[in-house]
C-alpha cells in the first residue's frame, strides 16, 4: 500500500461512515469487558439489526461500564451500565436518564485527549477503521519529507519525555541510538505494565493498537531500526489479540514489512509475551526475557542504546511514550510543546482509581493539579469523607497529603514532594486509610516482586516489611524505626535495578508526611506494655484494645 | 594496548583499555570487597559489595562490572561505603542459616571473612532462617540451601567452564534457589559431569565434599583463573 492509497483508503471509509444512518460503539476492553459488554454488543446487534454494531475500546470511565455510544447523524448519546435488556431501548433513544452520560460531564470535558483520541472511537480490530481516523499519516509524512535525524530533532523541540516512569527526554534517547555504530537495531514497546492499578498502556494497547505500531515504524525509520518487539504481559489476552490482528493487518497491506507504504524503508513488528514479572518491565531484564533468558535485570551503563537486544543498540520506550509520537509528528512539536509545563509537556494518561467517586482512565494536560483531576474529574470522594492523600508512581511512587493538592502535576513538582510520575496509576486515599498499612502493602509487593538477583532488594525488601508489620501490630520501638530509615537508605542506593532503588519511595514518602502515624502506633506499644496504666483505656485507633495484643513483650 | 589513566582514592592508576575498575584496583594492590565476582568468571554485580563512588554518577556502580573510563575519579573506601557494606553483609547473615561454628568452610568461608574485614560484630535484623533442604543425592557432593547467598558463582562456572549448565536458579525474590538440571536432585542429573569446578567456587558452605567435616572443606576457587589462563594461550597458539 502506498500513501495514495492510505489516504484513498482512509476517504472511503469516512464515506462509508457517512452513509451509515446509526452507527453504535460498544466498549470492548478490559474494563467493561468484564462487566459483561460483550453480552451488550450482542444485544445490540439484535436490536439494531442493518446497523453499524461494532466494538470500540476504553471511554474512560472504566467504573460506570459497560459503555456504548449510538450516533444517529451527527448527534452522539453516551450511555453507561448498560444492561443487555436495555439494548433496544439505547438504539430507540428511550432510556432511563440515569444511563444517560451527560455531554458536559466534567468527566469528560475536563480532559485533553492526544494519545486516547481514537481509544473508545474508532473500531480496534479494523485496520480501515484506525486509517479513517487518521492513522499512518503521519508515517507517510515522515517518509515523504524528513530524515531521520529531523524526526529525532523534532521530538527533543516537542518536550515528549518517557511516559514508563523514569521520564527521560525521548528524542535525547532516539538520537543516542540513532547515533550508535552497527548496523542491526532494534525498537521495543515496553507494554509490560506491572504497577498494581495502572491500565493506561492496556487500554491503549486493547483500544488503538495501530497507534503503538505507528509509533514503532516512525521510531525504526528515527534510530535506522528493522525490527521492532512489543512486549505484552501475559494478564493481557486482549490487549495481546488486538495487538496480533493489528500487525498482521498492517503487514498484509505493506504498511509494515519488506517495504513500508512502498518506500524503502524495511520494518517488522513481533509480539512477545512476558509471564507478569513485574522486574520484566525494567528494560534490561524485558530484554533478557526477549532473548529466552530469565527476566533479571544486569548492571547499567551500558545502557541498551548501545549494547541493548541480541547485543544490538535498542531503543526502548514506553507503550503511551510511542503512542504520542504520531500526533507530535503530525501536529508538530511546537503544538505539542504548547500544552503542559516548563519542563513537563503534552499530555499524560492516568488510571484513576481507589476513594473516588469517577474511577477510570482519563488524560490531562501536564500541569493540571492534583485537585481538579480528584474532584472535578473524580467528582470528590464518596460517601462525604476527607481526602487524606493521592498515591501517585505506586510501587516506586509516594504519597502526596491533601495541603499539596493544588500542585501541578508534573514531573518536577511530584519528585520535588517525594513521589514521582511513574507510569500513572493514582490512588485517592480517604481518612479510613492507615499510611503505615499503604506502605507495607507496596512494600510486600517488592517483596514479592523482586527477581532475587541482588541482596539489599532480595533480603532488604524482606525486613523493611517485617519492620513494617511488626509497627502495624503495635510491637515495634524507636530502634526498629531507626532500623527501617537506614535500610530505606541501603536498599536505595545499593540495589541493582530500579526495583530496589526505589522500593522504599513509599515507606520514606509516607514517614515525611504522616511520621505521627508511625510513631503512634510505637506510642501505643509502649502504653500497652507499661504496667502502671489500665490496659482497658488504651484506645487503638479508636477501639479499646485487647489487652493480649502485645502483651508478651 | 590503548591505556586509560583515572583516580582511586586519591592514586593515579592506569589500567587497560576495557579493564573494570575492580581489575585495576587488583592489580594495583588496592583491595575492594567481593563475594559474587570470581576471575574467570563473567560478571553480574549481584552482591553489592564493590560498589564504589564514581564522581559524575549520582548512582554507586560496582567496580566488577564498571570499565574505567579515561580521567575518570574513584573512591572505594568511605564511612558511607563501609555503613552499606556492613549493612549488605548483615543482610546476607540474616537470610538463611550461617552459624559458623557447625559449618563445613568454618574459617575457610568468604562471607565470614568480609563480615570480620568489614568489621560485622553483631546483626541487627531478625534472622530469618527458613527452613531449607539440603540434597545429598550426589555420591561426592553436597548442597545445603541454607548456606546459599546466590552468588551465581556455581550457575557460571557450570555454564562458562565446564560448558555443562547443570546448575540455574529457580524461583525469585527470597524464594530463589539454586538448582539442578530441572529442580531434580543433584544425583540424578543427567548433565553433571561430577567435576567438582562447582564446590570449588563456592564462597561459602553451600556446596561441598561429602568427606568433610566443620571446618574441614577448604576450597581453591582460583583454578578457575588458571584454567581460563592456559585455555587463552591454548588458543592464541
Ligand atoms: C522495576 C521496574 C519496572 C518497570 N516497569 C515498566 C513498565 O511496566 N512499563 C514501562 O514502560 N516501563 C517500565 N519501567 C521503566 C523501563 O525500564 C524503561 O525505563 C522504560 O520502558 C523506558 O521507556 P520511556 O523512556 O518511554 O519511559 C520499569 C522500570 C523498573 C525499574
Ligand atoms: S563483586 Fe561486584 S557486585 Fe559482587
Amino acid at each position: 500500500m502506498t500513501e495514495a492509497e492510505l489516504m484513498e483508503c482512509g476517504e472511503k471509509e469516512r464515506q462509508r461512515f457517512e452513509a451509515q444512518p446509526l452507527r453504535i460503539g460498544c466498549c470492548m476492553s478490559s474494563g467493561c469487558l468484564s462487566n459483561g459488554s460483550a453480552a451488550v454488543l450482542e444485544a445490540l446487534r439484535a436490536s439494531a439489526l442493518g446497523s453499524d454494531v461494532f466494538p470500540v475500546g476504553c471511554m474512560g470511565p472504566c467504573s460506570r461500564g459497560p459503555l456504548v455510544w449510538v450516533r444517529r447523524g451527527s448527534e452522539i448519546r453516551t450511555y453507561q451500565q448498560l444492561r443487555p435488556e436495555l439494548a433496544a431501548r439505547a438504539v430507540e433513544g428511550a432510556i432511563d436518564p440515569r444511563h444517560v452520560v451527560s455531554p458536559d460531564d466534567p468527566f469528560f470535558s475536563r480532559q485533553l485527549r492526544i494519545v486516547t483520541s481514537h481509544c473508545g472511537v474508532i473500531n480496534p480490530e479494523r485496520l480501515e477503521d484506525a486509517v479513517a481516523g487518521g492513522a499512518y499519516r503521519a508515517l507517510a509524512q515522515v517518509l515523504r519529507e524528513w530524515e531521520p535525524a529531523r524526526v529525532c530533532e523534532e521530538l527533543t523541540r516537542s518536550g515528549l519525555r518517557g511516559r514508563g516512569g523514569a521520564g527521560y527526554p525521548t528524542g535525547v534517547k532516539w538520537n543516542l541510538v540513532r547515533k550508535a555504530s552497527g548496523g542491526q537495531k532494534f525498537v521495543i514497546a515496553n507494554g509490560d505494565e506491572g504497577d498494581p492499578g495502572a491500565y493506561m498502556d492496556r487500554a491503549v494497547m486493547e483500544s488503538d493498537p495501530h497507534r503503538v505500531l505507528e509509533g514503532m515504524a516512525i521510531a525504526g525509520y528515527a534510530v535506522g531500526a528493522n525490527h521492532g518487539f512489543i512486549y505484552v504481559r501475559g494478564e493481557y489476552p486482549t490487549a495481546v489479540h488486538r495487538l496480533d490482528m493489528a500487525v498482521k493487518q498492517a503487514t498484509r497491506r505493506g504498511i509494515l514489512g519488506k517495504s513500508v507504504l512502498g518506500t524503502k524503508f524495511e520494518f517488522h513488528v513481533e509480539v512477545r509475551i512476558g509471564a507478569g514479572a513485574f522486574v520484566c518491565g525494567e528494560e534490561t531484564a524485558l530484554i533478557a526475557s526477549i532473548e529466552g533468558g530469565r527476566g533479571m535485570p544486569r548492571p547499567r551503563p551500558p545502557y541498551p542504546a548501545d549494547v541493548g537486544l541480541f547485543g544490538k543498540p535498542t531503543l526502548i520506550n514506553n507503550v503511551e511514550t510511542l503512542a504520542a509520537v504520531a500526533p507530535i509528528c503530525e501536529r508538530g512539536a511546537d503544538w505539542f510543546a504548547s500544552i503542559g509545563t516548563p519542563t513537563s509537556k503534552g499530555t499524560k494518561v492516568f488510571a484513576l482509581s481507589g476513594a473516588v467517586v469517577n474511577t477510570g482512565l482519563i488524560e490531562v494536560p501536564m500541569g493540571t493539579t492534583l485537585r481538579e483531576i480528584v474532584f472535578d474529574i473524580g467528582g470528590g470522594i464518596p460517601g462525604g469523607k476527607r481526602l487524606k492523600a493521592v498515591q501517585t508512581g505506586g510501587p516506586s511512587g509516594g504519597c502526596i497529603p491533601e495541603q499539596f493538592l493544588d500542585t501541578p502535576v508534573d514531573y518536577e513538582s511530584l519528585t520535588r514532594l517525594g513521589s514521582i510520575m511513574g507510569s500513572g496509576g493514582m490512588i485517592v486515599m480517604d481518612e479510613t486509610s492507615s499510611m503505615v498499612d499503604v506502605a507495607r502493602f507496596f512494600m510486600e509487593f517488592c517483596r514479592d516482586e523482586s527477581c532475587g538477583k541482588c541482596v539489599p532488594c532480595r533480603v532488604g525488601t524482606v525486613q523493611m516489611h517485617r519492620l513494617l508489620d511488626k509497627i502495624m501490630a503495635e510491637q515495634a520501638t524507636l530502634e526498629d524505626l531507626a532500623l527501617l530509615e537506614d535500610l530505606c537508605d541501603v536498599v536505595r542506593h545499593t540495589s541493582l535495578c530500579g526495583l530496589g532503588q526505589s522500593a522504599p519511595n513509599p515507606v520514606l514518602s509516607t514517614l515525611r508526611y504522616f511520621r505521627h502515624e508511625y510513631e503512634a502506633r510505637i506510642q501505643n506499644r509502649r502504653r500497652l506494655t507499661s504496667t502502671r496504666r489500665p490496659l482497658e483505656l488504651v484506645s487503638v485507633n479508636g477501639s479499646v484494645a485487647a489487652p493480649a495484643k502485645g502483651g508478651s513483650i | 594496548m590503548s591505556v586509560r589513566t583515572f583516580t582511586l582514592n586519591d592514586q593515579l592508576i592506569t589500567a587497560a583499555a576495557g579493564q573494570s575498575i575492580l581489575a585495576a584496583a587488583r592489580e594495583h594492590g588496592i583491595a575492594i570487597p567481593t563475594l559474587c565476582e570470581l576471575e574467570g568468571l563473567s560478571t553480574v554485580g549481584a552482591c553489592r559489595l564493590c560498589l564504589v563512588e564514581v564522581a559524575g554518577s549520582q548512582r554507586l556502580l560496582p567496580a566488577c562490572t564498571t570499565e574505567v573510563q579515561e580521567g575518570m575519579t574513584v573512591v572505594s573506601e568511605s564511612p558511607r561505603l563501609k555503613h552499606y557494606r556492613q549493612t549488605i553483609l548483615e543482610l546476607f547473615l540474616a537470610e538463611r542459616n550461617h552459624v559458623c561454628a557447625v559449618c563445613v568452610s568454618n574459617n575457610h568461608c568468604e562471607l565470614q571473612n568480609r563480615a570480620v574485614e568489614q568489621g560485622v560484630t553483631h546483626v541487627r535484623f531478625d534472622y530469618l532462617m527458613p527452613t531449607l533442604p539440603v540434597d545429598m543425592s550426589h555420591d561426592r557432593f553436597g548442597v545445603d540451601h541454607n548456606r546459599c547467598i546466590l552468588c551465581t558463582r556455581c550457575v557460571r562456572v557450570c555454564d562458562e567452564v565446564e560448558g555443562a549448565h547443570t546448575w540455574d536458579i529457580m524461583g525469585r525474590g527470597f524464594q530463589a534457589r539454586v538448582i539442578t538440571d530441572m529442580a531434580e536432585p543433584w544425583g540424578d542429573s543427567t548433565s553433571c559431569t561430577s567435576c567438582g569446578k562447582c564446590v570449588q567456587v563456592c564462597p561459602t558452605g553451600a556446596l561441598f565434599d561429602k568427606r568433610a567435616t566443620a571446618g574441614g572443606m577448604v576450597k581453591q576457587p582460583s583454578f578457575v583463573k588458571v584454567l581460563q589462563h592456559a585455555r587463552a594461550r591454548k588458543e592464541s597458539q
